[in-house]
Protein backbone atom coordinates (compact mmCIF):
# COMPACT_ATOMS: atom_id res chain seq x y z
CA UNK A 1 0.00 0.00 0.00
CA UNK A 2 1.00 3.59 -0.26
CA UNK A 3 2.29 5.75 1.30
CA UNK A 4 4.31 3.74 3.60
CA UNK A 5 2.55 5.04 6.79
CA UNK A 6 0.24 2.39 5.61
CA UNK A 7 2.27 -0.66 5.91
CA UNK A 8 4.45 0.23 8.89
CA UNK A 9 2.70 3.05 10.88
CA UNK A 10 0.53 0.88 13.10
CA UNK A 11 0.80 0.21 16.73
CA UNK A 12 2.22 -2.92 18.50
CA UNK A 13 -1.05 -4.32 19.54
CA UNK A 14 -2.28 -4.41 15.77
CA UNK A 15 0.94 -5.28 14.43
CA UNK A 16 0.64 -8.61 16.69
CA UNK A 17 -3.04 -8.83 15.27
CA UNK A 18 -1.68 -9.10 11.57
CA UNK A 19 1.28 -11.42 12.61
CA UNK A 20 -1.44 -13.92 14.31
CA UNK A 21 -3.60 -13.51 11.41
CA UNK A 22 -0.70 -14.47 8.91
CA UNK A 23 0.43 -17.48 10.91
CA UNK A 24 -3.31 -18.93 11.58
CA UNK A 25 -4.72 -17.73 8.31
CA UNK A 26 -1.84 -19.37 6.35
CA UNK A 27 -2.08 -15.51 4.38
CA UNK A 28 -1.81 -11.57 4.76
CA UNK A 29 -4.92 -9.58 5.75
CA UNK A 30 -5.96 -7.72 2.90
CA UNK A 31 -4.91 -4.80 2.66
CA UNK A 32 -8.77 -3.95 2.47
CA UNK A 33 -9.00 -4.92 6.04
CA UNK A 34 -5.78 -3.20 7.30
CA UNK A 35 -6.52 0.26 6.36
CA UNK A 36 -9.37 0.01 8.68
CA UNK A 37 -7.12 -0.28 11.50
CA UNK A 38 -4.69 3.14 9.84
CA UNK A 39 -5.79 5.71 12.81
CA UNK A 40 -9.66 4.07 13.13
CA UNK A 41 -11.17 6.83 15.38
CA UNK A 42 -10.29 9.19 11.59
CA UNK A 43 -11.78 6.49 9.34
CA UNK A 44 -11.78 2.84 10.07
CA UNK A 45 -14.06 3.02 12.59
CA UNK A 46 -17.20 4.55 11.29
CA UNK A 47 -16.36 3.13 7.96
CA UNK A 48 -16.36 -0.61 9.25
CA UNK A 49 -19.97 0.43 10.80
CA UNK A 50 -21.51 2.20 7.99
CA UNK A 51 -20.23 -0.48 5.34
CA UNK A 52 -21.55 -3.14 7.92
CA UNK A 53 -24.91 -1.52 7.88
CA UNK A 54 -24.77 -1.22 4.15
CA UNK A 55 -24.15 -4.59 3.40
CA UNK A 56 -25.33 -6.63 6.54
CA UNK A 57 -27.71 -4.53 8.22
CA UNK A 58 -31.56 -4.94 7.33
CA UNK A 59 -33.26 -4.69 3.99
CA UNK A 60 -35.28 -6.34 1.77
CA UNK A 61 -32.17 -6.86 -0.22
CA UNK A 62 -30.36 -10.17 0.11
CA UNK A 63 -27.35 -10.26 1.16
CA UNK A 64 -25.91 -11.91 -2.12
CA UNK A 65 -27.87 -9.25 -3.90
CA UNK A 66 -25.81 -6.89 -2.06
CA UNK A 67 -22.29 -8.08 -2.64
CA UNK A 68 -23.46 -8.41 -6.41
CA UNK A 69 -24.41 -4.62 -6.25
CA UNK A 70 -21.32 -4.32 -4.51
CA UNK A 71 -19.32 -5.89 -7.34
CA UNK A 72 -21.14 -4.81 -10.08
CA UNK A 73 -20.61 -0.89 -8.68
CA UNK A 74 -16.53 -2.09 -8.42
CA UNK A 75 -16.59 -3.28 -12.28
CA UNK A 76 -17.83 0.46 -13.10
CA UNK A 77 -15.40 1.76 -11.35
CA UNK A 78 -12.87 -0.58 -12.82
CA UNK A 79 -11.30 -1.08 -9.59
CA UNK A 80 -9.43 -4.68 -9.90
CA UNK A 81 -9.32 -5.39 -6.33
CA UNK A 82 -13.23 -4.74 -5.12
CA UNK A 83 -14.16 -6.80 -8.34
CA UNK A 84 -12.24 -9.58 -7.45
CA UNK A 85 -13.44 -9.34 -3.75
CA UNK A 86 -16.89 -8.86 -3.82
CA UNK A 87 -17.58 -11.10 -7.30
CA UNK A 88 -15.92 -14.01 -5.20
CA UNK A 89 -18.41 -12.98 -1.64
CA UNK A 90 -21.23 -12.81 -3.90
CA UNK A 91 -20.55 -15.98 -5.74
CA UNK A 92 -20.21 -17.72 -2.32
CA UNK A 93 -23.58 -16.16 -1.42
CA UNK A 94 -25.67 -17.04 -4.01
CA UNK A 95 -23.32 -20.41 -4.19
CA UNK A 96 -23.82 -19.55 -7.89
CA UNK A 97 -20.71 -17.92 -9.63
CA UNK A 98 -21.86 -18.22 -13.07
CA UNK A 99 -24.80 -15.92 -12.17
CA UNK A 100 -22.54 -13.09 -10.77
CA UNK A 101 -20.02 -13.86 -13.77
CA UNK A 102 -22.88 -13.53 -16.35
CA UNK A 103 -24.08 -10.14 -14.61
CA UNK A 104 -20.95 -8.56 -14.74
CA UNK A 105 -20.12 -9.80 -18.12
CA UNK A 106 -23.70 -8.71 -19.82
CA UNK A 107 -26.35 -7.55 -17.16
CA UNK A 108 -29.08 -7.74 -19.91
CA UNK A 109 -29.39 -10.65 -20.59
CA UNK A 110 -28.37 -12.40 -17.87
CA UNK A 111 -30.47 -14.79 -15.12
CA UNK A 112 -31.42 -12.17 -12.34
CA UNK A 113 -35.11 -10.79 -11.51
CA UNK A 114 -35.63 -7.64 -13.38
CA UNK A 115 -36.15 -5.66 -10.41
CA UNK A 116 -32.52 -6.79 -9.45
CA UNK A 117 -31.51 -5.60 -12.73
CA UNK A 118 -32.70 -2.07 -13.57
CA UNK A 119 -31.30 -1.50 -10.18
CA UNK A 120 -28.15 -2.32 -11.08
CA UNK A 121 -28.63 -0.29 -14.32
CA UNK A 122 -29.15 2.56 -12.21
CA UNK A 123 -25.66 2.04 -9.80
CA UNK A 124 -23.68 1.80 -12.70
CA UNK A 125 -25.29 4.89 -14.41
CA UNK A 126 -24.52 6.67 -11.25
CA UNK A 127 -21.63 5.52 -10.27
CA UNK A 128 -20.05 6.28 -14.26
CA UNK A 129 -21.45 9.46 -15.33
CA UNK A 130 -21.94 10.98 -11.62
CA UNK A 131 -26.03 11.66 -11.65
CA UNK A 132 -29.40 9.94 -12.37
CA UNK A 133 -32.87 11.25 -13.21
CA UNK A 134 -36.25 10.53 -11.96
CA UNK A 135 -36.98 8.51 -14.86
CA UNK A 136 -34.01 6.07 -14.19
CA UNK A 137 -35.93 5.78 -10.89
CA UNK A 138 -39.07 5.65 -11.70
CA UNK A 139 -38.33 2.53 -14.30
CA UNK A 140 -36.85 0.58 -10.63
CA UNK A 141 -39.63 1.32 -9.06
CA UNK A 142 -41.90 0.47 -11.85
CA UNK A 143 -40.29 -2.97 -11.72
CA UNK A 144 -41.58 -3.92 -8.42
CA UNK A 145 -38.55 -2.33 -6.36
CA UNK A 146 -39.60 -0.31 -3.10
CA UNK A 147 -38.62 3.38 -2.29
CA UNK A 148 -36.72 1.51 0.81
CA UNK A 149 -35.10 -0.79 -1.14
CA UNK A 150 -33.78 2.08 -3.48
CA UNK A 151 -32.25 3.75 -0.53
CA UNK A 152 -30.48 0.56 0.49
CA UNK A 153 -28.77 -0.07 -2.83
CA UNK A 154 -27.90 3.67 -3.11
CA UNK A 155 -26.14 3.00 0.62
CA UNK A 156 -24.37 0.00 -1.04
CA UNK A 157 -23.44 2.65 -4.12
CA UNK A 158 -21.90 5.02 -1.69
CA UNK A 159 -19.88 2.44 0.33
CA UNK A 160 -18.64 1.02 -2.86
CA UNK A 161 -17.64 4.22 -4.65
CA UNK A 162 -15.95 5.16 -1.41
CA UNK A 163 -13.58 1.60 -1.05
CA UNK A 164 -12.95 1.94 -4.34
CA UNK A 165 -11.39 5.60 -4.79
CA UNK A 166 -9.29 4.06 -1.61
CA UNK A 167 -8.57 0.79 -3.35
CA UNK A 168 -6.95 2.61 -6.38
CA UNK A 169 -5.61 5.34 -4.43
CA UNK A 170 -3.52 3.17 -1.73
CA UNK A 171 -3.08 0.69 -4.26
CA UNK A 172 -4.19 -2.62 -2.20
CA UNK A 173 -2.05 -5.49 -3.48
CA UNK A 174 -4.54 -7.89 -5.49
CA UNK A 175 -5.46 -11.32 -4.26
CA UNK A 176 -5.05 -14.68 -5.76
CA UNK A 177 -8.01 -16.45 -6.84
CA UNK A 178 -7.87 -18.59 -3.49
CA UNK A 179 -7.31 -15.50 -1.37
CA UNK A 180 -10.14 -13.82 -2.46
CA UNK A 181 -12.40 -16.88 -1.78
CA UNK A 182 -11.06 -16.94 1.63
CA UNK A 183 -11.66 -13.19 1.87
CA UNK A 184 -14.89 -13.99 0.71
CA UNK A 185 -15.75 -16.87 3.16
CA UNK A 186 -14.98 -14.41 6.04
CA UNK A 187 -16.82 -11.34 4.51
CA UNK A 188 -19.92 -13.94 4.66
CA UNK A 189 -19.11 -15.21 8.41
CA UNK A 190 -18.45 -11.60 10.02
CA UNK A 191 -19.29 -9.16 8.15
CA UNK A 192 -17.75 -5.81 7.67
CA UNK A 193 -17.31 -4.62 11.68
CA UNK B 1 -38.12 8.09 7.27
CA UNK B 2 -35.26 8.63 5.94
CA UNK B 3 -34.04 10.55 9.14
CA UNK B 4 -33.77 7.34 11.11
CA UNK B 5 -32.10 5.27 8.67
CA UNK B 6 -29.32 3.53 9.88
CA UNK B 7 -27.39 3.54 7.00
CA UNK B 8 -28.04 7.16 6.44
CA UNK B 9 -27.06 7.85 10.40
CA UNK B 10 -23.59 5.92 10.09
CA UNK B 11 -22.76 7.58 6.67
CA UNK B 12 -23.56 10.98 8.26
CA UNK B 13 -21.66 10.12 11.50
CA UNK B 14 -18.16 9.42 8.73
CA UNK B 15 -18.59 12.64 6.97
CA UNK B 16 -19.09 14.47 9.96
CA UNK B 17 -15.89 12.91 11.70
CA UNK B 18 -13.65 13.65 8.73
CA UNK B 19 -14.52 16.48 8.30
CA UNK B 20 -15.15 17.89 11.63
CA UNK B 21 -13.23 15.95 13.99
CA UNK B 22 -9.06 16.18 15.37
CA UNK B 23 -6.87 15.54 12.44
CA UNK B 24 -3.33 16.32 11.00
CA UNK B 25 -4.68 18.10 8.37
CA UNK B 26 -6.99 21.72 8.69
CA UNK B 27 -10.60 21.23 8.78
CA UNK B 28 -10.38 23.84 5.53
CA UNK B 29 -7.87 21.32 3.72
CA UNK B 30 -10.12 18.33 4.88
CA UNK B 31 -13.20 20.36 3.53
CA UNK B 32 -11.26 21.39 0.24
CA UNK B 33 -10.39 17.47 -0.82
CA UNK B 34 -13.96 16.65 -0.09
CA UNK B 35 -15.69 19.31 -2.14
CA UNK B 36 -13.21 19.58 -4.88
CA UNK B 37 -12.53 22.93 -4.31
CA UNK B 38 -9.04 23.61 -4.81
CA UNK B 39 -6.86 24.30 -1.94
CA UNK B 40 -3.48 24.48 -3.51
CA UNK B 41 -0.35 23.36 -3.51
CA UNK B 42 -1.58 22.44 -7.41
CA UNK B 43 0.19 18.37 -6.48
CA UNK B 44 -2.32 18.13 -3.52
CA UNK B 45 -5.29 19.28 -6.12
CA UNK B 46 -4.14 16.63 -8.62
CA UNK B 47 -3.71 13.84 -5.91
CA UNK B 48 -7.14 14.08 -4.59
CA UNK B 49 -8.89 15.10 -8.20
CA UNK B 50 -7.77 11.94 -8.87
CA UNK B 51 -9.06 10.06 -5.91
CA UNK B 52 -12.11 11.68 -7.00
CA UNK B 53 -12.71 11.10 -10.73
CA UNK B 54 -10.04 8.81 -12.44
CA UNK B 55 -8.53 7.02 -9.19
CA UNK B 56 -7.27 4.06 -11.15
CA UNK B 57 -4.57 6.69 -12.59
CA UNK B 58 -3.19 7.65 -9.19
CA UNK B 59 0.52 7.21 -8.74
CA UNK B 60 3.20 6.56 -6.63
CA UNK B 61 4.45 9.83 -8.15
CA UNK B 62 1.48 11.67 -7.39
CA UNK B 63 1.79 10.58 -3.29
CA UNK B 64 5.86 11.73 -3.66
CA UNK B 65 5.01 14.95 -5.69
CA UNK B 66 2.29 16.14 -2.92
CA UNK B 67 4.91 15.41 -0.15
CA UNK B 68 7.44 17.12 -1.64
CA UNK B 69 4.65 20.22 -1.79
CA UNK B 70 4.91 19.85 1.94
CA UNK B 71 1.83 17.33 3.09
CA UNK B 72 3.23 14.63 5.17
CA UNK B 73 2.00 10.96 4.82
CA UNK B 74 -0.81 11.34 7.63
CA UNK B 75 -2.37 14.58 5.94
CA UNK B 76 -2.40 12.35 2.78
CA UNK B 77 -4.36 9.74 4.25
CA UNK B 78 -6.93 12.21 5.55
CA UNK B 79 -6.99 14.58 2.59
CA UNK B 80 -6.99 11.29 0.09
CA UNK B 81 -10.08 9.95 2.38
CA UNK B 82 -11.78 13.12 2.00
CA UNK B 83 -11.87 13.55 -1.72
CA UNK B 84 -12.88 9.76 -1.88
CA UNK B 85 -15.86 10.57 0.39
CA UNK B 86 -16.67 14.03 -1.07
CA UNK B 87 -17.08 12.51 -4.63
CA UNK B 88 -18.95 9.60 -3.18
CA UNK B 89 -21.18 11.82 -1.11
CA UNK B 90 -22.28 13.95 -4.44
CA UNK B 91 -23.13 10.99 -5.83
CA UNK B 92 -25.16 9.63 -3.14
CA UNK B 93 -27.31 12.86 -2.81
CA UNK B 94 -27.73 13.16 -6.25
CA UNK B 95 -29.62 10.12 -6.20
CA UNK B 96 -31.38 10.21 -3.25
CA UNK B 97 -32.87 13.87 -4.76
CA UNK B 98 -33.72 11.54 -7.90
CA UNK B 99 -35.25 9.18 -5.76
CA UNK B 100 -37.25 12.15 -3.81
CA UNK B 101 -38.09 13.85 -6.93
CA UNK B 102 -39.92 10.58 -8.41
CA UNK B 103 -42.04 9.42 -5.54
CA UNK B 104 -43.23 13.29 -5.07
CA UNK B 105 -44.22 13.09 -8.77
CA UNK B 106 -44.67 9.50 -9.56
CA UNK B 107 -47.30 6.64 -9.27
CA UNK B 108 -44.53 5.23 -6.62
CA UNK B 109 -45.23 8.13 -3.92
CA UNK B 110 -45.64 6.40 -0.99
CA UNK B 111 -46.45 9.42 0.97
CA UNK B 112 -44.63 8.42 3.83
Amino acid sequence: MRPEILNRGYGAGTKLLFALVRVFAGHPLPDAAKLVFYRPAFYGSRAKDFTHEAMRGPSAWSVADRELMAAYVSQANQCAFCVGAHTATAGQAYQDSAKVQAVLADLDSAPIEEGLRTTLRMLGKLTREGTVSAEDMRQVMSAGISRQQVEDALAVCAAFNITDRLADAFSFELLSQQDFEAGAKYLLKRGYR
Amino acid sequence: MRDEDNKLAAYRDLVDRILNGEGRSSPEQRAGAFTGSPIGPPPLDVLTGKVATRPAQVTDADFAAAQAAGFSEDQLFELVICAAVGQSDRMYEAGLAALDEATVNGEADDAT
